[in-house]
């Protein structure tokens, strides 16, 4: 069985894509088969985060209407054996997308055998965005620790329990997942950002993990490899902490307390 | 930023303010999500009716309204009634 996961948030840049590139990255190293795709038609930018931007041929949009076959369009990443990226179509308009369209090409991929789906969802709520929840078992809500991420990430867990199909079908809800990025301990300790439990309890959804603001993002995005190969970084621990915990594993919380630099710390850097 | 607080590094602390004004926002812009039926607007008017058989208020001084705070909601009716005239 096929599981597929929707990586959304309603806002723009609080991490979708670091996010999906990560996670699939994640569960592929964890011996998954795994396809990530990415829903932002017109603005697609997975591509390059994965580092594959140069072997596009066809994408999805080409997929769903027949112009391609699935196994024609799907990219083999460079550093995952069983990790496959599909890109979204960067000259269509995002109305391309079907619904019938992305559900076959889901049911495809469940006859391939893979074990996972990511849809890396664009922001916004519209059709992008409602096609790639829309049939999804699991969520993960990106978050940033600043309200109008919040606000919005609340909206679209209003959309995710009207409009998926589980929600239209009846069936078990989508499980939803909150995960906070650009999250710093300092600024948490100091009283000027929200807490992981702050908006863990407004937004009331369990958490799978908190991602510190770091440089690695843009080392890792600069490269075009996902931030979990940059071994030894905060970031990639807690992306591979996030894997763990969605396959079930327990983890305590990394990253979320502040400690003061040491007075040699202080004196000659040093991280 | 005053000299004294240059000087000493203080800064605002305003992560408590944020939280407070996204409880109001999300508790507000949820409605009939969480399975509670959204019934503030009926109540209203029926409140509305009720009352104004006995005192003459206007519409707009009866304010309905719902809160959820962890774990418990507080239903919030507030009427001015209007001032006697002597």
């Amino acid at each position: 069985m096929t599981r597929t996961i929707v990586v959304t948030s309603g806002k723009g840049g609080v991490g979708k894509t670091t996010t999906s590139a990560a996670f699939a990255s994640g569960l592929a190293l964890r011996g998954f088969k795994t396809a990530v795709i990415d829903f932002d038609v017109g603005l697609r930018n997975l591509d390059l985060i994965m580092g594959c931007e140069r072997r596009v041929v066809y994408d999805l949009i080409n997929v769903v209407n027949g112009e391609a076959k699935l196994s024609q369009a799907l990219i083999k990443d460079k550093h995952c054996e069983n990790l496959f990226i599909l890109p979204a179509s960067q000259t269509r308009d995002k109305d391309a997308l079907t619904e019938e369209g992305v559900k076959s090409v889901l049911k495809e991929l469940e006859h391939m055998g893979f074990d996972y789906v990511v849809c890396d969802s664009p922001a916004g709520i519209e059709r992008g965005a409602v096609m790639a929840l829309t049939f999804a078992d699991e969520a993960i809500i990106v978050t940033n620790p600043e309200v109008s991420s919040v606000r919005d990430s609340d909206r679209i867990l209003g959309i995710l329990q009207s409009k998926s199909q589980r929600a239209k079908d009846g069936m078990d809800a989508v499980k939803e997942h909150l995960l906070i990025t650009r999250y710093s301990a300092k600024r948490v300790e100091d009283g000027e950002m929200l807490s992981y439990k702050d908006v863990q309890e407004l937004l009331r959804v369990e958490l799978i993990g908190v991602i510190p603001e770091s440089e690695a993002v843009l080392h890792a995005s600069n490269q075009g490899s996902p931030a979990v190969h940059l071994k030894g970084t905060d970031v990639s621990e807690a992306y591979l902490d996030v894997v763990a915990r969605f396959l079930g594993e327990e983890r305590p919380m990394r990253y979320t307390t502040y400690e003061k630099p040491g007075l040699m710390k202080r004196l000659f850097g040093g991280k | 930023m005053s000299l004294l607080s240059m000087l000493f590094g203080s800064k605002p602390k305003t992560a408590n303010l944020a939280k407070e004004r996204l409880q109001l926002i999300i508790a507000r812009e949820h409605g009939p999500r969480d399975g509670s039926p959204d019934f503030l607007p009926d109540l209203q008017r029926d409140l509305i009716a009720v009352i104004s058989k006995y005192v003459n208020v206007n519409p707009d001084d009866i304010k309905v309204n719902l809160e959820r705070q962890d774990n418990y909601e507080v239903l919030e009716v507030n009427i001015v009634l209007p001032e006697k005239e002597h």
